[in-house]
């Protein structure tokens, strides 16, 4: 009872003193939001382009390695150098049965300006004959009512293709490819599939967006293809990429002949590695993003203890005439407290919640063009508090100190202070 | 308890401000003695100490030496707390600048000593406007200091002083901001408390408000130079001044 009337008495002169310092309440509270929206938002959209960047580092596909036949570059066994080394469709079970540390893998034969026709609609297009895991592999995933091609089809060497939704677009426009009949190179296929649109910074023959896939035992039926254009494969989690790489320098070294020690008789792409690479370079930006964060932080800290510092002989003659009047220095201090603890969370809920209504305002921006780098920025709400911590923290020591001692000298040195 | 059944007794009390390497001597072993119903005014040139004496009695300052008994009691044994007390319900304090909150009403200006005392709402509200009436200011309690003049500001200020009912109203030049009228209207607010029993201590520079009180005591150096009872009439060596 006693203390619930003691609360609202301190209310009431809470109240008062509140209306009394609106502006430099303001302009804490602005500070405060300021400072948090600013980091936030830092932060924020650091998270969204590194989830961009890594998903677009990983459209063409996440943890494969491409490999292509090249050429020899020195004698081996008495044979010359400069041979020219080709893989046939059996290598792929020379690598299965060898190679351990091979998980998936698949050729791939290419074949540059094949003619895909819908009705009256006509384009040239790359089309590319695969095994079924390809698909896994390469992020070709399917739109819904779609599959992609799989061991049926494989194995009966069926006419199916697998379209980019760029194709499919180009010649299907509004209608729904699933299960129509085209035309590639003038022979009926049947659409299985169309890709669902993803986000692809890389690739080896183009964007996956535009070209068909059908496959391999049907590519080699019509095009009579006898040799792989590459291998696409990923390794057994745990596996070394390179441990691999040298198993099959070995493998096929001695299968076509060559030195496993000749590094231009087989080419690696190493996604694996490379996404190792783009870590490094995020972190890097990462580092930076939070260093410019701290500076931020650290000039709004300075804006906030500002703010209070000014306030200071106005506040210490008013802590004066109330001590004079008979105020405890509880009465002075615990106000002081409530106060910067309202600025605090008024101020620190604001900012989270503009930091929040911007973002989301992000999210209705359609993801095209550059847009599509920036992505969707994710308020992290561990650096959101930190920051609202931090700043009332300063704002609170700012104010406290001086409020403290106004509050512990004689009154009539803090009626007399200038 | 050494107070002779004096309000105030002071013994050879002395005040030195330290600034760095400068020692100043403000007050240099003051004895005074002020009683219960007294009305005394305390004058002086500029720097002669006079303020510094009213904030050792108002509790505000502490002597570097010397001994002060307030009601009996000695200050320099009491806590922090207790002199907050003291200065919320013995002393009601009057300032040459008013020092009201310029962004309370009147009424929440003379309330203030009373939450501060922790009152109930009730008792406040009461209290408050019977203190507004006694200085004429019943009619301006929902207007801001700005909206008033000096002379109300400064009654204002006095309804805050008596808002605790206290035993002394120490006033440190309480015209000194005021015109000749306001100013006079002031002391007759301190004549009226005088008579109802209240003692009341000023410092001022108008001799003709030091003629209105029972006491002069003249502070000079830091040190009292003389004191006058005035009777009824005017002590002719005072009014050259």
């Amino acid at each position: 009872m006693l203390l619930a009337y003691k609360i609202s008495l301190f209310l009431k002169l809470m109240v008062r003193e509140f209306r009394a310092q609106k502006l430099r309440m303001a302009l804490t509270v602005l500070a405060i939001t300021w400072g948090t929206i600013s980091i936030t938002l830092l932060m924020a959209f650091s998270v969204g382009i590194e989830r961009q960047m890594h998903k677009a580092s990983s459209g063409m596909g996440q943890g494969i390695i491409v490999l292509w036949a090249g050429q020899t570059t020195m004698p081996f066994q008495g044979l010359p150098q400069g041979r020219r080394i080709m893989f046939r469709p059996e290598d792929q079970d020379l690598i299965k049965a060898r190679v351990a540390g091979v998980d998936k893998i698949s050729g791939e034969y290419m074949r540059w300006g094949v003619t895909i026709e819908y009705g009256k609609k006509q384009v040239s297009k790359l089309v590319s004959g695969v095994y079924p895991d390809f698909g896994e592999m390469r992020s070709h995933y399917p739109q819904p009512g779609g599959r992609f091609i799989d061991q049926f089809d494989f194995d009966s060497k069926r006419r199916a293709i697998f379209l980019g939704w760029k194709v499919a677009e180009e010649i299907f426009g509004t209608v729904d490819p699933v299960g129509k009949m085209v035309m590639v190179n003038g022979i009926p296929f049947t659409v299985v599939g169309v890709m669902v649109k993803k986000m692809q910074d890389s690739s080896y023959h183009g964007p996956d967006e535009d070209y068909g896939v059908i496959p391999a035992s049907t590519f080699v039926g019509i095009f009579g293809d006898p040799y792989f254009d590459n291998f696409i494969y990923s390794v057994k989690p745990g596996v070394n990429t390179k441990t691999v790489e040298q198993d099959l320098f070995r493998v096929f070294g001695s299968k076509y002949r060559f030195d496993p020690k000749d590094t231009h008789a087989l080419w690696f792409w190493d996604t694996v590695e490379q996404a190792e690479v783009t870590r490094k370079v995020f972190l890097g930006i990462k580092i930076f993003m939070w260093f410019i964060g701290g500076m931020t932080l650290v000039i709004a800290g300075v804006g906030v203890a500002n703010i209070m510092y000014v306030a200071i002989r106005e506040r210490t003659r008013e802590i004066g005439t109330k001590m004079a009047l008979g105020a405890r220095k509880g009465h002075i201090i615990l106000q002081f407290m409530t106060e910067a603890m309202f600025i605090a969370l008024f101020g620190g809920f604001l900012g989270i919640l503009f930091s929040l209504a911007i973002t989301r305002a992000f999210w209705l921006i359609p993801m095209e063009g550059a847009m599509e780098f920036l992505g969707r920025p994710l308020v992290n709400w561990p650096v959101a508090i930190i920051t609202v911590i931090t700043l009332s923290t300063i704002g609170f020591l700012s104010g406290f100190f001086p409020a403290r001692k106004a509050a512990s000298i004689n009154p009539v040195e803090a009626l007399r202070y200038e | 308890m050494n107070n002779n059944g004096h309000l105030i007794s002071m013994k050879n009390v002395t005040k030195v401000y330290k600034t760095g390497k400068i020692h100043v001597d403000a007050l240099r072993g003051v004895d005074l003695d002020i009683g219960r119903g007294e009305f005394v005014a305390i004058i002086g040139p500029s720097g002669s100490g006079k303020s510094t004496l009213m904030n050792i009695m108002g509790c505000l300052d502490m002597p570097t030496t010397g001994e002060y008994h307030l009601d009996g009691r000695p200050v320099a044994n009491m806590g922090i707390h207790q002199l907050s007390s003291i200065r919320n319900k013995k002393i009601g304090f009057i300032f040459q600048n008013f020092n009201l909150l310029a962004y309370a009403t009147t009424f929440e200006n003379v309330e203030l000593p009373l939450i501060f005392a922790g009152k109930p709402g009730a008792y406040r509200k009461q209290r408050v406007m019977e203190c507004l009436e006694n200085v004429g200011l019943a009619n301006w309690a929902e207007h801001k200091p700005t909206e008033l003049s000096g002379g109300q500001m400064q009654r204002a200020a006095v309804a805050r002083a008596l808002a605790n009912e206290p035993d002394i109203i120490l006033a440190d030049e309480p015209t000194g901001n005021l015109d000749s009228k306001s100013g006079g209207e002031i002391i007759d607010l301190f004549e009226q408390l005088n008579e109802l029993g209240r003692s009341v201590v000023t410092i001022t520079h108008d001799m003709n408000i030091a003629h209105r009180c029972h006491r002069i005591i003249r502070i000079m150096d830091g040190l009292i130079e003389s004191e006058k009872h005035n009777g009824n009439g005017r002590d002719k060596n005072l009014t050259q001044d």
